[in-house]
């Protein structure tokens, strides 16, 4: 007999959650995620990548190689973006090296995803899923990811003022248990009016003069808490309200739609996109001054070459709009205590300069 | 009138169009400028002007575009984004341009090369010509001959490399990487200084002709889309067979390499090494490496 085929992928923030719930809708797989990342997990990661590749690989290798412990024999890797799209080709031969034996599929071959590739890749995996069922439940995974997006963008304002310990976090927690129960999109839209309006209600303490801070910078590190050392969560334990654009929702649909518009805003400073989301980001600093905003923190892995780019121009941008600006560059072995002095001093300087 | 005078920064992207880039403006009649080998002086400027984790070259390329600054009318800084279709360049070839033009204060002249857009080369280099207010013309003839001037100095030095393999029964290495590390004086030059002391025959990975490029690259990276590592790895493939070794050259800390470096690594059969040179690198360290290279080169001969 043929042993069970189990499917599984890299964490990136909570979204291990919609892709979950989308992958046990469609495949007859058992579908696992990794386990939580940990301090082993980038060890593990590190020990078998190459040398200065950017640490986001390290990671999800470290994802995979535990996932495969656990005994899953089907991974997905996601793909696209700058170096992304090609992680898939050498984790593969990495992990076949090491002597695990699984099939590996990539959601984005080289350059983009397109829907066609998505069902294809899809497909592959279990060539029994129905293209209504395909079409029905991605749509609702990905309306499923805006809601989230949505809450977390609240959330990211407000839980520097909660006023009850992890008031914010207990509800979001509820809030995503009840979605994986979802059976469609009317389910699915009444949990999340619910939620926002219960969000709303949270019992907040904020001063109309707080701080304001944007984050800016490579996708992985903004998105997985683990990567940026929970900076997030430390800004606001400094009650900071905080902004960030990078998320799912924007990657898959606004980025492209926005490029243009973005480009013509900061045509004074550039008239190309830069690659992977380089531009994105010097059209976010430029915003961030625009909006008043108290500082910019921009994070990004050791090396991510997009973002080496770019960041010459953000500087650029910050002194012509005298904004504040602080660089973190992560590695495996960032020292923590490191990030959270330079975060203090930042600190510092911005609410002196508030005054 | 006074002729234009042209910069074109000895680093990067000139190792590749040298030939082009030149003869093009040539047969515009313009002057041209290029800056001189990577020295102290520019290795030093570069650094200043970059951030700390931009990779050796590009870092290079800032120092030569200082070097030049007061030195001519415009400096030549290209903004290359795809030159061949569904496939990509290294991000610093999109992002140079703006870059440049934000850290330092002077004219550039510049073409833009997006073939997934459909802005291909003579597009590009008829819109370059046009802004420095060339009739369309001439532009189109001097980018023909340009070109037909590129493809012949190319084919001479792969036939050059072709004799060379076939005659010399010394020790080879095929010297791996993007041109603009393998011939900058602080990075594959230093290489090439101790082979060449060592006796040994230096083959040269971009001397490589790309008919089967695509069959070559499969056999090791078949999803690889960076068009300038897809011809390092192919060439690797053409000449493995050929050469008693590899030295691969990388500048640290180089995006793309950093990936495609380890499928090569990982696939290759004969003897390689990679060289990962940054500016700090000292020398006494590079040569033990490389003399302890060749060692086992000379040792697997013995055993043959
Ligand atoms: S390919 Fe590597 S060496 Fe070349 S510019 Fe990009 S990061 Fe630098």
């Amino acid at each position: 007999m043929k042993p069970e085929r189990i499917i599984s992928f890299p964490h990136l923030g909570d979204y291990y959650i919609p892709i979950k719930f989308l992958l046990n809708k469609l495949t007859k797989l058992k579908v696992i995620e990794s386990p939580p990342i940990t301090k082993k997990t980038i060890e593990l990661g590190s020990k078998y990548s190459p040398d200065f590749v950017c640490v986001p690989f390290k990671y999800n290798l470290g994802n995979f190689i535990e996932t495969l412990e656990n005994g899953a024999n089907v991974l997905i890797q996601a793909g696209g973006g700058c170096r992304y799209g090609y992680y898939s080709e050498v984790q593969e031969k990495i992990l076949k090296d090491l002597g695990y034996h699984f099939e590996f599929y990539t959601l984005v071959n080289s350059n983009r995803i397109t829907p066609r590739s998505f069902y294809q890749t899809l497909k592959k995996i279990d060539p029994k899923i129905s293209t209504f069922k395909m079409i029905y439940y991605s749509f609702l995974t990905i309306l499923m990811i805006r809601y989230m997006d949505n809450i977390d963008d609240f959330i990211r304002k407000n839980i520097g003022f909660e006023t009850k310990k992890n008031s914010f976090l207990d509800l979001k927690k509820e809030m995503l248990d009840s979605y994986t129960k979802c059976k469609g999109y009317l389910s699915l839209t009444k949990r999340y009016f619910y939620y926002k309006k219960r969000f709303k209600q949270l019992e907040i303490n904020k001063p109309k003069d707080c701080l304001k801070v944007g984050i800016i910078g490579e996708l992985y590190t903004s998105m997985e808490p683990f990567s940026s050392y929970f900076l997030e969560k430390e800004l606001a334990s400094m009650n900071i309200e905080i902004k960030r654009f990078t998320n799912v929702s924007y990657l898959l649909y606004q980025k492209s739609l926005q490029r243009r518009k973005n480009l013509r805003y900061i045509e004074k400073y550039c008239k190309y996109t830069i690659g992977a989301d380089g531009m994105d980001n010097i059209y976010r600093a430029k915003y961030l001054i625009d909006q008043g905003y108290d500082g910019i923190i921009h994070i990004k892995p050791f090396g991510c070459t997009p973002e080496i780019g770019a960041i010459p121009i953000i500087r650029k941008v910050c002194q012509d709009g005298k904004m504040p600006i602080i660089y973190f560059s992560f590695d495996s072995q960032t020292s923590e205590t490191g990030i959270k002095t330079r975060l203090e001093a930042f600190y510092d300087m911005l609410q002196i300069r508030k005054g | 009138m006074n002729k234009i005078t042209i910069g074109i920064p000895k680093a990067l992207l000139y190792y590749k169009y040298k030939d082009l880039w030149i003869s093009f403006f040539e047969n515009l009649g313009c002057e041209i400028i290029i800056s001189p080998n990577t020295n102290k002086q520019i290795l030093e400027d570069g650094i200043k002007f970059s951030m700390d984790e931009s990779c050796l070259a590009m870092k290079i390329y800032m120092g030569h575009v200082y070097y030049l600054i007061d030195k001519c009318d415009y400096i030549l800084v290209p903004r290359l984004k795809c030159i061949k279709k569904h496939e990509k360049l290294c991000t610093n070839f999109s992002a140079l341009y703006d870059l440049i033009h934000n850290v330092f204060d002077k004219n550039l002249i510049h073409y833009n090369l997006d073939v997934d857009k459909k802005e291909d080369e003579l597009y590009a280099f008829t819109t370059m010509g046009l802004s420095l207010g060339f009739s369309y013309r001439k532009i189109i003839s001097a980018y023909k001959e340009a070109k037909e001037k590129e493809k012949l100095l190319n084919e001479r030095r792969i036939s050059k490399q072709k004799s060379l393999i076939a005659s010399s029964n010394k020790i080879k290495i095929l010297l791996a990487g993007h041109p603009y590390n393998l011939y900058d004086e602080y990075i594959g030059k230093q290489i090439e200084r101790i082979l060449e002391k060592s006796n040994i025959d230096i083959i040269y990975s971009d001397n490589y002709d790309q008919k089967y490029l695509e069959t070559e690259v499969k056999q090791i990276a078949p999803h690889n889309y960076w068009t300038y590592n897809k011809e390092i790895i192919a060439s690797i493939v053409h000449y493995q067979d050929v050469v008693d070794g590899i030295i691969l050259v990388t500048s640290f800390p180089c995006g793309p390499d950093s990936l495609s470096n380890e499928m090569i690594l990982r696939s290759v059969k004969i003897p390689i090494t990679n060289l990962v040179m940054d500016e700090a690198d000292a020398n006494t360290g590079l040569l033990t490496r490389v003399e302890s290279f060749i060692d086992i080169l000379e040792e697997r001969r013995k055993q043959k």
